[in-house]
């Protein structure tokens, strides 16, 4: 039989950001993923930054090259990555170790799913992370 | 019973189409077709392939949504066609496309090989140590009630596709193995007549196994038949990392009855009718059963 | 089960990250109004407060073990988002290789960086 002629239906990077309507867990998996991406490309420059002070260089103390506003509110940004990123990391040990998404049940319509089951947790952490970015930011505005 | 409308609407159909042998990439198409309440996409399909376009091409059966074989992409979300009733989820234009992360055969049919031989690969049967059990069994295995419940949801797959096509890492990672194998993978595994979990470890646990699941949940969103693969995917992940810690309890092999009176008699079950022929006796000649 | 090795220690490194680090954001950035490891005035990354924190074997120590799991637990996920992109083999093995080398080599930075600190502090409070 001739071979058939496909054509490569994958979504790509596409299918990462949206290719169709998605739950609050979807969205909260892309942030994540943001959040750990833009925590580590600041950590990597933090590490080189803060070795200098074995050579005796504090870029960041006083008025080092490090207190510009650009840099105050990037801190602020990374600030609130990690609040997001912990917040939801925590959610995530407890799901992916099984712990938050319910015993397997008999189907019944309209289904409910373990999303239901965690969802309460997601909400929690949410709020958590809304009262760490509001002290981080009245922290940083009085600074 | 409330009346159904027999008004009849026109919804717009944007379907997907391509023909390998004269589409270089799949165009949208667009049918206007009456449709009245109650009406499944899968009937839209029908009408425009009796009436409009006798070229169009999709996967279907049972009509009921037992058989998988209908999952589309409609309106942007898998589902079945023959389980979606249009006016539900389209108000005047609604768009039909393959399932996506899969190879396009022709208009709405997906090459779901990929599918069935991830599938296959993580031994999807009750696998015994000792085969000649398996060829040649002495007597049943006793399950209670508890351990059939700790893997029934799962059993409920009709391998339609959804799940994988709404996966966001089989978007990009083909060799991801996706949400249906895994919760086959997970059926197995709890099933207390099953010893293979060690073997079925060895795929699952790698890092195209259930580790690139990263709980986006559309799995179990888009699961016609409720059997949540993203539970079935966090309580394998629990397990291959208490294997990997060795601090996963031990098994207690499943018992096997050998013979009638074994097994614990549940109440209010009514005793068995007297026998009409005694083992190793020829029935009676011309006796009516 | 090598994936399942590095997930679990990817989700620990994840957990002991979120008690160093949080230690750490409320010393850097609560450290003005609570003094916490910050016994000088003024901001807590202060070069004075700074020099006393590096002068303490907790903080060296702890230093060394936040820059050790931080960079397992973010280079291992960028590996992770990586061969999410169904690479060549080869690409896969060269991101392995570089991720590896760069995470030693900061790790590396870092550690000698804390101890000469840790030096230089202890010789100025005693100098």
């Amino acid at each position: 039989m001739a071979e058939i002629k496909r054509y490569d239906n994958r979504l790509g990077i596409w299918g990462w950001l949206g290719g169709g309507r998605w739950g609050v867990e979807r969205y909260s998996y892309i942030l994540h993923r943001i959040t750990g991406l833009g925590i580590l490309f600041y950590f990597l420059l933090h590490i080189v930054v803060t070795s200098l002070r074995a050579k005796g260089i504090y870029l960041w103390a006083g008025r080092g090259f490090l207190h510009q506003p650009i840099f105050e509110f990037g801190e602020y940004l990374v600030f609130a990555a990690f609040a997001y990123h912990a917040c939801n990391g925590i959610r995530l040990v407890l799901v992916e170790l099984g712990f938050a998404v319910g015993k397997p049940i008999e189907p019944v319509y309209p289904y409910k799913t373990s999303l239901n089951v965690q969802r309460p947790l997601l909400v929690c952490m949410m709020i958590l992370t809304l009262v760490f970015l509001a002290a981080g930011g009245y922290s940083a505005l009085t600074k | 019973m409330p009346e159904t409308s027999k008004a009849l609407q026109p919804i717009n159909f944007h379907i997907t189409r391509y023909n390998p042998e004269t589409d270089s990439a799949p165009c949208v198409k667009t049918y206007i077709i009456p449709v009245r309440e109650g009406m499944t996409v899968l009937d839209g399909l029908h009408y425009i392939k009796d009436n409009l376009d006798s070229t169009l091409a999709w996967r279907y059966s049972c009509r009921m949504g037992i058989c998988g074989s209908c999952g589309m992409l409609l309106n942007g979300r898998p589902g079945l066609a023959c389980n979606t009733q249009i006016l539900h989820i389209a108000d005047a234009n609604l768009t039909v496309a393959p399932l996506p992360n899969f190879e396009i055969i022709r208009d709405l049919v997906p090459d779901l090989w990929t599918m069935f031989d991830k599938h296959l690969s993580v031994k999807p049967y009750i696998f015994r140590a000792d085969e000649a059990e398996i060829n040649d069994p002495a007597g049943e295995f006793y399950q209670s009630p508890e351990q059939l419940e700790s893997y029934l949801q799962f059993t409920y797959c009709i391998k339609c596709g959804c799940c994988m096509a709404a996966c966001p890492t089989l978007a990009t990672d083909v060799r991801y193995l996706g949400p249906m194998p895994l919760t086959a993978a997970q059926r197995y595994n709890a099933d207390t007549r099953d010893e293979g979990r060690r073997e079925r470890n060895a795929l699952t646990g790698a890092s195209t196994g259930a580790l690139r699941c990263h709980y986006a949940g559309e799995c179990s969103r888009a699961c016609p038949k409720g059997v949540d693969p993203a539970r079935a995917l966090q309580l394998l992940k629990r397990r291959l990392v208490l294997d990997y810690l060795h601090l996963a309890r031990r098994a207690t092999p499943c018992k096997k009855l050998l013979g009638p009176g074994q097994g614990k008699l549940l109440p209010d079950i009514a005793a068995a009718p007297k026998r009409t022929v005694e083992p190793g006796e020829k029935p009676q000649a011309g006796v009516v059963r | 089960m090598n994936g399942t090795k590095y997930w679990t220690w990817h989700m620990a490194a994840g957990v002991v990250i979120l008690f160093l680090l949080g230690l750490h954001m409320l010393i850097m950035h609560l450290g003005a109004t609570t003094h916490w490891f910050a016994p000088y005035n003024g901001e807590s990354v202060s070069v004075q407060n700074s020099l006393f924190r590096d002068g303490t074997l907790f903080f060296t120590v702890t230093y060394v073990l936040l820059l050790g799991v931080a960079l397992y637990h973010g280079l291992y996920g960028l590996r992770t988002m990586l061969f999410e992109l169904t690479l060549k083999p080869a690409i896969e093995k060269t991101i392995t290789v570089v991720l590896v080398v760069v995470g030693l080599g900061l790790f590396g930075l870092g550690t000698w960086a804390a101890v000469a600190a840790h030096g230089i502090a202890l010789a100025g409070a005693r100098g």
